[in-house]
This record gives C-alpha cells, structure tokens and sequence, in this order.
C-alpha cells in the first residue's frame, strides 16, 4: 500500500485544478509606474501590455500557455519598486515587465540577475546597460544611442552655437544630462546654462527666468513628461523665444495634451511614436486609442512589443526557459516580417541596449509631426 | 533686474495662492479652534469637480467652476464640520488633528483611484498673453491671480468688518461665550467660517491648477506652504496669514533662482524656524488676540 502513496499523492496533485492553471498560464508580471510623478510613462507602458497580452491570448497564447500578467505599482519609488520585484521572483516568473523609471530599474535589476530573470524594461538611463547584466533588455535607446541623434540635430538642424540644458535630478535625468553636455562639447557647442531640476516639480518660474536669461539659442529640455508639460507652460507664460528642443519626453502625445498651446514649436528626437510614417505604428496607436480611450505615448509602444518580443523568442527557442531566453536575444533581430507586433525592425546587442530607426519631430498645431526618419545607430 | 522683476511677479502669483489657503487655516482656527492639516486636499480636490462636471456632465468652464464652488462649500464646508469636525473636536484638538491628517490621505488615494493618478490639463481663468513691464515679459496670467486672490481676501475683509454677519463672526471668534449672550447664532457664525474655507480653497484650486496641472498629489505641497504661511504671518490674523502667503511665495522663487533649486524647498521651513525663535506669535500676529 505504503508504494501506492506517492505516485497517487503525485497525480492528484498533478490533475487538481491550481496545477491545470498553472501549467496553462506562464507567469509574466509588470512593475509599472501606476502612480506617484511617473504615472503618466508607468500607465502608457501598462496599458500596451494589456493590449498585447489580450491580442497574444486571443489567438491562444504562447506555445500553447496563456500570458498571466499581473500589474504592480512602484508608487513611482524606486525602493517599492525593489520590494515588490523580489516578491515577484518569489514566484518564480519566466520573464519581468518594467519598471519604467531608470531609478527604479537600477536598484530593482540586481534582483532578476542574481535570481537568472529576465527583465525587458522601459528606462533609459545609460548605465541600465553599462553593468554587464546579461538579464537586462530595453525597449527604447538607452542615452548613449539617443543623446548623439540630439546633438547632430542641435548642430546641424538648429545651427545652435550655445544652449541651456534644463534636466530631471534622477537616474533618467543625470544620465541624460551627463551624455547630452559630452556629446555638446565634442561639437564645440557650448553649454551656457545647467538647470536642475526635481522630479515632481510643479514651479518652474525660476527655472524659466535662468535659462531665459542665459545667452542659449536653444534650449535642451530633458525632464519627465509632466514637468516637461510644467516647464513648457511656464516658458510660454514667460515668452521664451529661443527653440525648445527635446527627446521623446518633450514631444510625447501626454506631454502635447497637457501642455497644450505651449508645445506647440517644440522639436527634437522621437525614438518611437504613432504619429511616425509608419503604418505598423499608426495601425497601434488606433487600435491603443479604441481600446483605452487616449492616445498613447511611447511608452505604449515600449510595453507592447515587449510582450511580443517575449512571444517571439519564446517561439524561436521553442521552450519557456529564461536563461535560454536571455541568451537568445542577445545579437537577435526581429523584423515585423518575423513578429508582426513589434511593429519595427530591432536589434540587441550583447549588452541588451535596442537599436532601431528613429524620427525628428516637432509640434505643430498640437499635434506630433514627423519630419525626418534617421536610421539605426548600427550598434 | 527684469530676472528679479519677473521673479518676484511669479512669486507674488503663487504666494496669493498660498495666502488664501492660509486664511482658511487662520479663519478655522480662530472660530473653532480647528487646524485642518487636509487643507493642502482641499486645494487639490476641487479642480477635480470641475473636471468631472466639464468631463461628464458637459458643462461649460465657467458653469463647472459654479459647480465647483457649489460642491466645495457642501463637501469642504458644512460635510467637513458636520461629520469630522464635531464629532472629534469634542475630544479635543489632538484627535481632530489626527483625524484630518486621515481624511487627507482618503482624498488623495478617492482622487487617484475614482479619476486618474495621472496630472489633467486645466483650463486658466484667461488667456495667457505677454505684458512688458520696466523690461520684464510679465504674463497676464499671473497678473489675474494675483487681482482674484487679493481682490478675494479684501473682499473677504469687508465682510469681516463691515456687515453684521461678519462682525458676529468676529465676536464668535474674540469670544464665543460672549457672542451668545449678546444673542449670536454661534453654531450658524461657525459654520459660515467653514463655508468661507470651502470657498476660499476652491478659488485657491482655481487659480494654482493651471499652472500645477491637476494631480492628487498636489495637497502635499499646497499644505505644508499655506501652514507655514500661517504661522509666518500669524495665525490668529487673517492679514498675517495674506502677508505670509506672498513673503513664502516671493522667497520660495528668489531661492530657487539665487541659492538652489533642491535646497528651496527647506526655504520656508527656515523661515518658520526663525519666526518660531524670535516671534512665536508670528510677523503680524498679536499674543493672546483672536480676531477675524
């Protein structure tokens, strides 16, 4: 009898329904920025998850399993943030979502390492990347591949000779700011006014009368979306003259939407938008705006194809095995030819930094217009 | 000079703002002995009724803004009195004080969760256009706050001190024993001081939502400067509490701009450290005097 026990004690653990569901579902959480100063990035990311999840589990998932997604707020804090990835891996899941705050990943990224997790997040910050991590993947440019496009743009398109650089005191900020004033000095354009700002900030009176009072021809603003719409409203009360050039946290659709008649004018680099002249990304962003009734930012665009760059390497090494899977996609590129929902052609390196096509943009009539595709980085 | 000129007008602007939500503070205290710390909440939360009515009930701006008003002097007033004042004061101030600390942070997260956490676009009284002035660009924006918010706090004056409701409430405030012998409605004079503060915080929202943008985090900041511009200016006079609300707002930019940007935010708390040390009763206040 005392043999029977185990095997039947195996299979009915085996056939009870918690195991049925956990074999049919993989487990994929999201830490987001649902709240707090990055509610406006972390609620962009989550929600073009929500619509990948839903796309990829209509047509029955990934190798046979659902996508079981559970979304996590950091509260924009990048110590909640670190307690609730651990718990995450308590869980055992195959691949972390997020978060998007580069402060936010830097602390939390040490945890899905040493647990062999693969992590596909949303920040920027140059040094995400910079710190052999062979578990760490972006979706968007890390610095060190967008702050180059900027500068070639403040040379060569806004012939600026002189600018003031107004940035965000966080990882995201610092390191832009960092990358930013070397890539200005390597073309002698001197950098005549360093504003530093706070994230959350809601004043920007004074930020506004310093770099207004520098001698800048343009000035280079570098901050999270609802500050950039903040800075950007009181620069219009303050009738600042000189061009406003930014990154994708300038020009976004959220930062258009709240700052209003003050973006207009505002041009810089794009690295992903549905306003883009491409039809896979126009076909996203209307479908995005259907389903959650907003247009979304690149941060919608950054959660999405993360979710299908999961169900795309999964397919390829046919298997739910996340070292096999970090390994995969180091050098990988995927075309939307290969996986429709990645929208455009991407490529990762041994580090995990992205390279892509991005745009040239500026606001007219409160809207984001495309002016210019520039080509991948060639990484 | 047309750095400190515009400065200056920025932090007059903000620091009008900051005195109407502090004359809130000074009124409740006087009256009721009341020291509400969700009036930074009281700030946030009525822009969001504006957005509900413009958003979902497809009012116009200045209709919505009647509404808001409306819904503020209900909610923030009399609801306020009537379900967590009285109830707690009777206890004493400390659970009062505790029990508005609470009802802070259940604004905050019934914001957050029932509209967005994300900040909302807010439409500004006026049209943003330029002005020079003496060679400083100076927006008519920031001068209509500045005229709404002291023109309220005059016009809140001249009711004070010159009908009889007003008077009754100052003799409610100088002595509440007194006042009804002398056959003041003290519990009515009382709850019109709470009326006045739903309104007051609501013109506050108005006016500071514009330019913060709507978001439920606002009352963090809003609070803590309009606290300690009472103190600063003195808390049991309603012009201390006007003078402290401009001198925060005037520094708090002039710090930014001339000392450092991270460091402005400890400006006030300076400030009221210093004023704690060497005038305890605050610029304008007067010891041991209550009046409205």
């Amino acid at each position: 009898m005392k043999y029977l026990v185990k095997p039947l004690f195996a299979a009915a653990i085996a056939l009870s329904p918690i195991s049925a569901v956990a074999q049919s579902t993989v487990y994929i959480p999201n830490l987001a920025e649902l709240s707090g100063a990055g509610a406006v990035s972390g609620t962009n990311w989550r929600d073009g998850i929500i619509l990948a999840v839903e796309e990829i589990n209509a047509k029955g998932g990934i190798l046979g399993r659902k996508l079981d997604v559970p979304h996590v707020d950091t509260q924009s804090e990048a110590s909640i943030a670190r307690a609730q990835i651990q718990k995450m891996i308590d869980n055992k899941p195959y691949v972390i979502l997020g978060p998007v705050f580069s402060g936010s990943v830097l602390p939390s990224m040490e945890l899905s390492k040493a647990a062999e997790i693969p992590q596909i997040m949303g920040g920027e910050a140059a040094a995400i990347t910079q710190r052999g991590n062979p578990y760490i993947f972006r979706t968007a440019f890390g610095q060190q591949v967008s702050m180059p496009k900027i500068a070639n743009y403040m040379r060569d398109g806004v012939k600026a000779k002189s600018v003031a650089v107004v940035w965000v005191n966080n990882d995201f900020g610092k390191g832009g700011r960092d990358a930013f004033v070397a890539e200005m000095t390597k073309r002698n354009i001197k950098v005549v006014a360093d504003v530093s700002t706070e994230s959350g900030q809601v004043d920007f009176a004074s930020d506004v009368v310093k770099v207004k009072n520098s001698p800048a021809e343009a000035i280079f603003v570098y901050t999270n979306e609802e500050e950039s719409a903040r800075f950007l409203r009181e620069a219009r009360k303050q009738g600042i003259k000189v061009p406003l050039i930014g990154e994708t946290t300038l020009l976004g659709q959220k930062v258009i939407e709240l700052a209003g008649e003050a973006a207009n004018g505002v041009k810089g680099h794009v690295g992903l938008t549905a306003d883009a002249p491409v039809p896979a990304l126009q076909a996203f962003g209307e479908k995005f705006k259907k389903r959650f009734g907003y247009a979304n930012d690149h941060n919608g665009i950054k959660g999405y194809t993360a979710v299908y760059v999961i169900k795309h390497v999964t397919e390829k090494i046919g298997k739910f095995d996340s070292k096999a899977f970090a390994a995969a996609l180091h050098g990988m590129t995927i075309t939307p030819a290969q996986e429709p929902g990645i929208l455009m052609e991407a490529t990762w390196d041994k580090n995990g930094d992205i390279d892509r096509q991005s745009f040239l943009g500026e606001v007219v009539g409160g809207k984001q217009k495309i002016v210019e595709i520039l080509p991948k980085a060639g990484l | 000079m047309s750095a400190f000129i515009q400065l200056v007008v920025s932090g007059l602007a903000t620091g009008a703002i900051y005195a109407l939500v502090a004359v809130g503070f000074a009124l409740l205290w006087q009256t009721s002995q009341t020291i509400n710390f969700a009036q930074g909440e009281f700030v946030m939360v009525p822009a969001f009724f504006v957005l509900v009515a413009i958003k979902y009930w497809g009012f116009g701006y200045w209709p919505a803004i009647a509404v808001g008003f409306a819904i503020s002097a209900l909610l923030l007033g009399a609801a306020f009195k009537g379900l967590v004042v009285e109830p707690m004061l009777r206890h004493g101030v400390l659970p009062l004080v505790i029990s508005t600390v609470a009802l802070a942070i259940l604004m905050k997260e019934a914001v957050k969760d029932f509209y967005s956490s994300q900040a909302q676009q807010f439409p500004a009284i006026v049209e943003g256009t330029d002005l020079d002035f003496l060679g400083a660009v100076v927006s008519t924006q920031s001068i209509a706050v500045i005229v709404v918010a002291i023109g309220a706090v005059a016009l809140l004056n001249w009711f004070l001190s010159s009908t009889l409701t007003g008077r009754a409430m100052q003799a409610t405030a100088q002595n509440r024993n007194v006042a009804r012998i002398l056959g003041i409605d003290v519990e009515r004079m009382i709850l019109y001081t709470f009326l006045i503060n739903g309104l007051l915080t609501a013109l506050a929202s108005f006016l500071i939502s514009p330019i913060y943008l709507a978001k439920f985090t606002n009352g963090e900041t809003l609070g803590l400067a309009a606290f300690v511009a009472a103190i600063v200016g003195g808390f049991n006079q309603v012009r201390g509490a006007v003078l402290g609300g401009l001198i925060l707002g005037i520094l708090d930019n002039l710090a930014a701009a001339y000392v450092s940007a991270q460091y402005r935010a400890a400006v006030p708390l300076v400030v009221l450290v210093a004023v704690i040390l060497w005038r305890p009763q605050g610029i304008l206040g007067r010891v041991e005097e209550r009046s409205v």
